[in-house]
């Protein structure tokens, strides 16, 4: 692997910048490898490095039906932030954080982790008790997370609109370690840095069977370019993960819908900061190319499709516009969806599955990319030692069935 | 939008109506008899498919009653409506293209 550094830069520029490699390998598929996993997103690429660096399992392939970092990795909306209310989201988010602050240097590739902070508006009585709430759980907790008045929220934000509007702005939780990151180069980072430890990343191979041997354990999957053996199947499918289970005969807690995004035309650093409302229903924030990156919640109901309603967005942009009356001019370029997978409880699973050897990270519903390099880092634990990191424990799939929600859909300071 | 034919009011704008989840999941007929698995399956565990799915519908802001349909979770397209108690309609895949 081609290091970069300042030296390399200039050898290079020197060069022509003809001297360039490729950042990682195109191969055909093995015959058999260790660990298999299924997905090259984010999370998917992440556990895979981790297995290679952490455990020394580096025979290992990620199987991605479409391109690496195609999915929802390339269709959010880039946030990070661990402000969770309950003890287990926190230290799970909070493991990511503390992975974010180091990434770029740990992977030798710049994800742009922009800690440019992550302001939750209040916008009535009951806001501002639960994010009080929340600064409250998450200093027990050791994250940062700080309450701000209304007047405190413009000096901070000032494009913000706090009292002309129809629900006016009575505070915000500010998490100043929250940010954002490049979404695209989290993918190609973990990719590269995977790539360089001898994991096959093997793309537009889509796995079409899980194989199971007599005992029930797993032994490879079919896919578009023939049978791929395997011991440890890790699926990291995103809102496809109750498709691909579903071939190892396992029904999921699991429903997808989309999740609809979209960006302004770029201008000039026009907004500080991320700023979320839950309560009207949008958040925003500028990505390095000077777009405004805008999102809110799910679609109303299930879908495959990668796209959604345009009322749905209409009311997004509502939103905006009453938050930040001085983008009502700006024009919006492009608009997208992603499949989300969708929990009972809006926590995600990474965990061991009913089948011996298939092991599952999904239900990251509409907040997995915050999560990327920790929920890699536990499930690359996972699946290398056959039992938790005592940060997942808690995030099984059991826990429907025990009674052990982590019931983060009515508590979370999230926009969904 | 979509539009989503109601079996008692007929074509409706997609907003006039509320998504209600996957159908004929039914209420366990003895509650007490279920094992712990078995409630997960039936408040938690959903089919969630690639394709047909047979889901309630509720046109909240028409006549308000319930109703179920198949989709196609693809394409968004809407394959059948029919009233609550009736069967699922029998619909091979290619009636959803």
């Amino acid at each position: 692997m081609q290091t970069f550094s300042g030296f390399n830069l200039l050898r290079r520029a020197l060069g022509g910048h003809k001297g360039w490699q490729p950042q990682w390998r195109t191969p055909e598929p093995k015959a058999e490898y260790d660990v298999i996993i299924v997905g090259a997103g984010g999370h998917g690429l992440a556990c895979a490095y981790y297995l290679a660096k952490e455990h020394g399992i580096s025979n290992v392939a990620v199987i991605e039906r479409g391109w690496l970092g195609g999915g929802n990795t390339g269709r959010n909306t880039t946030i990070v932030r661990s402000n969770y209310l309950f003890d287990e989201s926190a230290a799970l988010y909070e493991h990511a954080v503390k992975l974010w602050e180091g990434l770029s240097a740990d992977l030798n590739y710049n994800v742009m982790y922009s800690a440019r902070g992550v302001l939750m508006l209040a916008h009535n009585h009951h806001d501002v008790q639960s994010f009080k709430r929340h600064v409250h759980s998450n200093r027990l907790n050791g994250v940062d997370n700080e309450w701000l008045s209304a007047e405190e929220c413009k000096a901070f934000c000032p494009p913000l609109n706090i009292s002309s509007m129809r629900y006016p702005i009575l505070g915000g939780a500010l998490q100043r370690r929250g940010g954002t990151a490049r979404h695209d180069a989290v993918a190609w980072g973990f990719a590269r840095a995977a790539d360089s430890r001898g994991v096959d990343i093997i793309q537009n191979c889509e796995v079409t069977g899980i194989r199971r041997g007599p005992s029930g354990a797993v032994e490879g999957v079919e896919t578009s370019k023939g049978f791929i053996g395997a011991k440890k199947i890790g699926v990291s499918a995103a809102g496809h993960t109750s498709v691909v289970m579903a071939m190892a005969g396992v029904r999921m807690p699991l429903e997808s819908f989309p999740l609809q995004a979209l960006v302004s035309e770029p201008v000039k650093p026009a907004f500080p900061t991320v700023v979320m409302s839950n309560t009207i229903h949008a958040y925003i924030s500028q990505s390095d190319k000077g777009e405004m990156v805008i999102g809110a919640g799910t679609d109303a109901y299930t879908s495959y499709s990668q796209r959604g309603a345009l009322h749905i967005t209409t009311h997004t942009l509502d939103a905006i516009c009453e938050l930040v009356p001085q983008f009502r001019r700006l024009r919006m370029l492009r608009n997208w969806g992603g499949i989300v997978d969708v929990t009972p409880d809006r926590s995600p699973i990474i965990a061991k599955t009913p089948v011996p050897g298939l092991y599952v990270n999904c239900g990251w519903g509409t907040g997995g990319f915050k999560a990327t390099p920790g929920s890699g880092h536990v499930f690359a634990h996972t699946i290398a030692r056959d039992e938790p990191h005592p940060i997942n424990a808690p995030f099984t799939i059991e826990r429907f069935r025990d009674g052990f929600l982590i019931d983060e859909a009515a508590a979370a300071a999230v926009a969904h | 939008m979509l539009i989503i034919s109601c079996p008692w009011c007929g074509e409706r704008p997609e907003i006039e109506f509320v998504y209600g989840g996957e159908a004929h999941i039914a209420r366990p007929a003895d509650p007490s008899a279920l094992s712990d698995q078995e409630w997960a399956d039936f408040l938690y565990n959903r089919t969630n498919p690639k394709g047909t799915h047979a889901e309630r519908w509720r046109h909240i802001h028409g006549c308000g009653r319930f109703f179920n349909a198949v989709r196609d979770t693809v394409s968004d397209f809407f394959v059948a409506t029919y009233k609550p108690g009736e069967p699922r309609p029998d619909l091979s895949q290619d009636d959803a293209k």
